[in-house]
């Protein structure tokens, strides 16, 4: 019963200056779900390419369906029915559910005319294939992303796939939609289809998957059942090292006015009288649901909303903040979620994107940046920081994720800023990296930085921070003491408020 | 949460309503102020007006659907209409007005290939290769082709400017009529939205608009796409560039170069985003309508000319201001 649906053989890719895959072999069985796990730049991506048909690898065999191939070509891959599903998701924002959806099958059967009612019949029929309800009339870019990848699924069921590969599908869905999801790779299962989830969230990947392969540096380091591995193991093998799960342990100093002090905030539909001291030394944690108001306390915080009511100390200070400008003076910096289009300037080098928050400072007695102090500066976070870089003049996109991360760090930290806000710091970030991010978070922390963590990642918080508040419809809810806590309690927790 | 057809027709269609709204208003008043407005013989002129704007327009609008912007299209028609009014003089002076409108359209989709070699194979900006094949294309119209104003032209083409229909008797007795061109630019128009709306090459071009990586995935043929789209502009450039010497019963190689933004400010007055993937065929035309009525209007009720910028930027700013306003406010930000 059990037929071998694609045998990967022996594959070698080799790009310019980088060998991306050497010798990997992988297999997928009719109706497995398999996780393909690695950090950034172990090849995940340049496998999947393979697979599908978009690389041609130099050496290695692929057998698909008993068919012999030295490399595909995009459309023998998809009539093999092999779908990928990118983590962009390939939409088309402009158009509406029904015609995403029946898009590909007008192309794919060469037609040249529409028929407006086959292409609500297509959509619906797609849609009920995975049991899920979309009005086929909303513009796709109105929906929320999960919804989107809900209409990315049902496309690729369209092109009768076989195995739907998934390119880190979770990254920007919350537990709720997580679970919705995974409810779906199992109906898909049940239809006798194969999935690859590529993922480097190990919780996930252990809920989901039967099968793991993971790879590191372009070579297949381990394979086997899920029920052979477990976390530590697979970070074990993902990044070649033990990383450490220890708790960060917050020792109070003296009695010090609390470094961000939060009285009676309130914000018109997003949150309301929020209270909360936050001691420098200590690294808070705050989740939620999505809409749990939590993104909206921080971007108040910092000034880019506006908050109807209540009072924000620092050092025991009252401070008003209305703008960005404000809460940079008062000592308060945010890092965004979303670094790539709210954090970077992504084609200007790492030193201007480290000193723009502090041009200001820089400035001689003409008004002219002082660009030695300023390179110096950049250069002492970069050393600081540990950024991994030849050069502090080359742009911000040509480093990985965790260390573009420490850019927007670097920036922040040289304002001199005494509270941190980090919305969802390794969210994209491997796990090598996210624990050095963390361990750099500690260690500031320790120097007297008081740092506020808003996450999604429960692990990440559990383990980094002394005090955890969980929020929802615009309140704090819970108080958990971090040391105390274990992450089951949260996912309980968060559980009971959907 | 479920939108209802209705009102999800009323949010699609928002601006188009929004500009039907304003013309409907602005033709009140300009007629209440003076009631020559409402003569036939005006509506007619009015329409008239329209033809030459709205068949660049209706061009315009493909490429920024597909999210590029070309400003070569009035130097395209010039060129048409130059080159084949003195080759139909040298060769077949006697050609029927179809030929003539046929071999202009060619000469256009030729020209309109150009653009989509540099925008599509060479993946340049539309903006910038248009700015060059514009500029180069008026230049070797005018260094190598001619500058004379043609006074003569065919027989056929100022026989075209005279055919009418739709006879009205006016107040002092005039007979007037619509003029051929109008259906000529309503026809178009409405092929151009069957095509976007049913054909699979259409509705690439919204697709394209929306996501171009999304749309190379998915299997669309760029390329083709792209060079049907400048394939488009280009014959209805030609098009536009006959009808208009027809109108003018001369065939000047200075005349429409210039007026390549106003017409691009028309797509976009009628809801057609700058930035690709939104629009209707039947925001455009209205566009068209809107500026063609403060152009020729405003002047009837003793608004000074130079004023007419003015009111079209200020419309502009109102009309997609309000429409960002509302998307803005249902989004809750």
């Amino acid at each position: 019963m059990e037929e071998e649906l694609v045998v990967v053989e022996n594959i070698e890719k080799s790009f310019p200056g980088v060998r991306a895959l050497s010798d990997v072999s992988i297999s997928l069985k009719k109706a497995e779900i398999r996780c393909l796990a690695g950090e950034n730049g172990s090849g995940k991506s340049t496998l999947i390419k393979v697979i599908s048909g978009i690389y041609k690898p130099e050496k290695g065999l692929i057998t698909i369906e008993g068919e012999q191939y030295k490399s595909l070509h995009p459309i023998e891959a998809i009539r093999h029915g092999i779908q990928v599903i990118y983590q962009d998701l390939s939409l088309f924002p402009n158009l509406t559910v029904a015609e995403n959806l029946a898009l590909n099958s007008y192309l794919g059967n060469n037609k040249k005319f529409l028929k407006w009612k086959d292409v609500k019949e297509i959509a619906s029929s797609a849609l009920s294939k995975i049991n899920v309800e979309i009005d086929l009339n909303r513009i796709v870019g109105s929906l929320t992303v999960a919804d989107k990848q809900l209409v990315a699924i049902s496309r690729a069921l369209l092109n009768n796939a076989k195995i739907v590969i998934m390119d880190e599908p979770t990254t920007a869905l919350t537990q709720k939609e997580v679970d919705s999801l995974f409810k779906i790779i199992l109906n898909l299962k049940e239809m006798g289809i194969s999935t690859l989830f590529v993922s480097h969230k190990l919780r996930e990947v252990i809920e989901i998957s039967e099968e793991i392969t993971i790879l590191r540096n372009g070579r297949k380091v381990a394979e086997g059942s899920i029920d052979q591995f477990d976390e530590p193991k697979i970070v074990y093998h993902m990044t070649g090292r033990e990383v450490g799960a220890e708790r960060y342990n917050y020792v109070p100093q003296g009695d010090k006015p609390p470094a961000l002090s939060v009285q009676n905030y309130s914000s018109n539909a997003h949150f309301e009288d929020v209270n909360f001291d936050i001691h420098s030394g200590e690294i808070v944690g705050i989740t939620g649901l999505l809409g749990s108001g939590r993104t909206e306390l921080a971007l108040s915080l910092f000034g880019i909303h506006q908050h109807d009511s209540g009072n924000v100390l620092v050092d025991g200070k009252e401070v008003s903040i209305n703008s960005i400008n404000d809460a940079v003076n008062s000592g308060i910096a945010y890092v965004p979620e979303d670094r790539l289009s709210e954090g970077l300037f992504l084609q200007q080098s790492i030193a201007r994107n480290t000193y723009v928050s502090i041009l200001d400072r820089l400035q001689n007695k003409l008004g002219f940046v002082d660009f030695l102090k300023a390179d110096s500066t950049v250069e002492n976070w970069i050393d600081n920081l540990s950024i991994a870089t030849p050069s502090k003049d080359i742009p911000v996109s040509s480093l990985s994720g965790g260390n573009q991360q420490r850019v927007v760090l670097a920036r922040w930290l040289a304002t001199a800023a005494k509270i941190l806000i980090l919305n969802g710091p390794t969210v994209g970030v491997d796990i090598g990296s996210k624990e050095e991010i963390h361990n750099k978070l500690r260690d500031l922390a320790r120097d007297g930085l008081a740092v506020v963590i808003i996450s999604d990642d429960i692990p990440e918080i559990v383990q980094n921070c002394n005090r955890i508040f969980v929020m929802h419809k615009g309140k704090i809810v819970e108080r958990l003491v971090g040391s105390r806590t274990h992450e089951n309690e949260i996912v309980a927790i968060l559980k009971k408020l959907k | 949460m479920k939108i209802s057809a209705s009102d999800n027709m009323l949010k699609r269609f928002r601006h188009e309503f929004i500009i039907l709204a304003i013309i409907v208003a602005l033709s009140i008043i300009i007629g209440s102020i003076n009631s020559q407005f409402y003569s036939i013989g005006n509506i007619y002129s009015l329409l008239k007006s329209t033809v030459i704007m709205g068949l660049f327009a209706l061009g315009s609008f493909l490429v920024l659907v597909s999210g590029d912007i070309d400003i070569s299209f009035t130097a395209i028609g010039a060129f048409c209409m130059y080159v084949t009014s003195k080759l139909v003089l040298l060769i077949i002076p006697g050609a029927g007005i179809v030929v003539i409108m046929l071999v202009a359209g060619l000469i256009g989709i030729l020209l309109g290939f150009i653009n989509a070699v540099f925008i599509s194979l060479l993946k340049m900006p539309g903006l910038i290769v248009t700015l060059g094949t514009g500029s180069m294309i008026r230049g070797f119209l005018l260094t190598f082709i001619g500058v004379r104003i043609i006074n003569k032209l065919p027989d056929s083409m100022i026989a075209f400017s005279k055919i009418t229909f739709l006879h009205k008797a006016q107040a002092n007795g005039h007979i007037v009529g619509l003029s051929i061109g109008f259906v000529v630019f309503i026809a178009f128009a409405i092929l151009i939205y069957l095509i976007l709306k049913y054909t699979v090459t259409g509705r690439a071009v919204y697709a394209l608009g929306g996501d171009r990586v999304a749309t190379a995935r998915v299997g669309f043929n760029i390329t083709k796409v792209q060079f049907f789209i400048y394939g488009t502009v280009g014959f209805l450039s030609g098009l536009a560039g006959v009808t208009h010497s027809s109108f003018m019963r001369n065939g000047n190689p200075f005349d429409l170069v210039g007026t390549e933004l106003s017409v691009i400010a028309a797509v976009v007055l009628g809801g057609t985003s700058i930035t690709g993937g939104k629009g209707s065929v039947f925001g455009a035309v209205l566009g068209v309508f809107l500026l063609v009525l403060i152009n020729n209007s405003l002047i009837m009720v003793g608004i000074p000319s130079y004023w007419q910028r003015a009111v079209v930027g200020i419309i502009i700013l109102l009309s997609t201001g309000s429409v960002a306003l509302q998307e803005r406010r249902s989004q809750g930000v």
